[in-house]
């Protein structure tokens, strides 16, 4: 069989950095913001309307 | 060479019963179900076995790998009273601590299992909607495949992978617990906030996994409380003298078929890998539980992880060095063991998975479900200016795992299916072919007024005029399709079969 190709990535050269830091959105065009804002209308209109009383009420006995 | 690494997924569905204050969720739990069922024997459909139910003879889930049940451990209940069916894909549907929970049928690979988990998701709509029948009007029964409530407590998404019993403990624990930490990039489901003591929405505002705040051991044998990286339940429903089964209980349920595929598929291959003995690194970490946390907040992936031996590694590092391990391990070994061209697509897959997290996490919102629901939370708190503890926002984690199609988030965000809808349908009643959930599906399909109960390893028949006759199916990889299908073809009654099955010359 012919010898695969080896992927292995150079171990990447990153800052350290906090819990909070979040990963940047690069390479996100415009076309791809407005999916997500149509994405989000569409979310906004199916979210439960009264948060806090339906996470409040979200109440599951532990399990395994 | 590994074992055949058969595998399945049983989900604990978290279930909330609306429009009305007197719920009860063992109830509620035992409602859905039996809804489902009645529905079923009523059209026909799918069906489950009337009165079939599950065989309780071979359970044993107190048995610890380890040989010894530590003092002060608690052995998990078997709780043999509540709605306990199996149904003619294979699979087992029943309430187990107060929750909904499908077990898929034994599969040859990490697709099929994906098809079954997506045909699991299916029965539980249907169950909703059957149950919507019998309820009083403004009432209903809601479903979400997550494992936390928010508020500490949670509930599981389990593995199982066939292993043979000649492998080492210890070195399963040591690889898998290196692979079942760092996997966690990609088979997290995301949460908002944490529920691990003394921390708060302000210092860990999201995190990549569901499940990674409820474990405190390394290796034990819990599973509900105090629960280990590596459990320890010796409980192989096949031949003990040649296998185990490893239960794995780090996992998160996924909505993403992707995550799925790749959290079992990835899986396997590793442990066929420790199977084989060809793992030349050690990847031991110096603390485990802290190190599950820690890549589970981290969103980076850019934190290094300290090892017993002194060094470092980031997640991405180990991944990709068990990545690495696994093409050379295709090419001295073959996949066989993990579903043949199904493993090529895992390797494909994990490292397409793995390059655009190194490259940059937000490419991959339609392939991982932590990403999916990030960028979902980010863009909903930018545009309404939205605190991390905002109600909204956890309210929306929630709703990303609600199975009722008109309110889940998560079907609306483009997830990437790799089961097509018609093949994910086709499973709610039929059994994959290539394991001996073929012949338990296709004798409950065939004969289910002569079955009084079934199990992963045996079936109870009936056949009127002789005492009850137990069929041992103590080797997971016979009784398919292959084996047993001119068999099953050649009877038209269980008696039949039960007499073919006595003598050996006319199978």
């Amino acid at each position: 069989m012919a010898e695969r190709e080896q992927i292995k990535k150079p171990a990447p050269q990153r800052e350290q950095s906090d819990v909070e830091d979040a990963p940047a959105v690069s390479g996100q065009g415009e076309e791809l913001k407005a999916e997500l804002d149509e994405l989000l209308d569409e979310i906004d209109e199916v979210l439960e309307s009264n948060a806090e009383d339906f996470v409040k009420s979200y109440i599951q006995k532990g399990g395994q | 060479m590994a074992v055949p690494k058969i595998c399945g997924i049983e989900t604990e569905f978290g279930i909330a019963h609306t429009g009305t204050e007197d719920s009860n969720p063992i109830t509620a739990s035992s409602l859905l179900i039996n809804s489902y069922l009645s529905e079923v024997e009523r059209t026909g459909e799918g069906g489950p076995a009337s009165g079939v139910s599950w065989d309780f003879e071979d359970e044993m889930p107190g048995n610890d790998i380890r040989g010894i049940a530590p003092l002060g451990s608690l052995a998990p209940e078997i709780e043999t009273h509540l709605v306990n069916a199996v149904l003619t894909n294979g699979a087992r549907y029943y309430v187990d601590h107060a929750h909904p929970e499908l077990s898929t049928p034994e599969c040859s690979n990490a697709l099929d299992v994906t098809r079954y988990d997506k045909a699991g998701e299916l029965i539980l709509m249907r169950s909703m909607e059957s149950a919507a029948r019998v309820l009083p009007r403004g009432q209903e029964l809601v479903v979400y495949k997550n494992n936390s409530d928010g508020k500490g407590n949670s509930y599981g998404c389990h593995e199982n992978y066939l292993m043979a019993r000649t492998t080492p403990f210890s070195q399963i624990v040591v690889h898998a617990t290196a692979h079942l930490v760092t996997r966690q990039i990609f088979t997290g489901s995301g949460k908002v906030g944490s529920e691990a003591p003394g921390l708060t929405t302000a210092e860990v505002p999201f995190q990549i996994t569901q499940r990674a705040d409820f474990f405190e051991e390394e290796v034990g044998l819990e599973t509900t409380l105090k629960r280990p990286i590596i459990n320890t339940r010796d409980e192989p429903h096949a031949d003990a003298r040649l296998y185990r089964r490893l239960h794995v209980i780090t996992g998160d349920a996924n909505m993403s078929e992707v995550a799925t595929f790749l959290k079992v598929g990835t899986t396997a291959i590793v442990l066929a890998m420790v199977e084989d003995n060809v793992l030349p690194r050690e990847f031991r970490f110096r603390t485990p539980v802290p190190a599950m946390r820690q890549v589970s907040y981290d969103l980076s992936l850019a934190k290094t992880l300290e090892l017993a031996d002194g060094t470092t590694a980031t997640p991405l590092e180990i991944q990709w060095d068990l990545l690495d391990q696994a093409r050379k391990y295709a090419d001295s070994h073959g996949l066989d063991a993990v579903g043949g061209p199904v493993g090529d697509m895992v390797i494909d897959r994990w490292e397409q998975v793995l390059a655009g997290l190194e490259a940059d996490p937000m490419t991959l919102a339609r392939q991982l479900d932590w990403v999916a629901k990030y960028q979902l939370i980010r863009g909903l708190s930018q545009r309404h200016d939205l605190r991390p503890d905002d109600a909204r926002l956890a309210a929306l984690d929630l709703q990303y795992h609600d199975l009722r199609p008109e309110r889940s988030v998560a079907a609306r965000v483009g997830l990437e299916a790799l089961v097509p809808a018609g093949d994910a349908r086709a499973a709610i009643s039929e059994p994959p072919p290539d394991t001996r959930a073929y012949f338990r599906g296709q004798c409950l399909k065939r004969w289910a007024s002569s079955i009084v109960a079934a199990n992963w390893d045996s079936i109870v028949f009936d056949v009127g005029d002789e005492p009850l006759r137990r069929v041992p199916m103590m080797e997971p990889a016979r009784g398919t399709a292959e084996h047993v299908h001119d068999l099953l073809a050649d009877c038209d009654t269980a008696a039949d079969l039960l007499r073919r099955l006595a003598d050996p010359s006319s199978r």
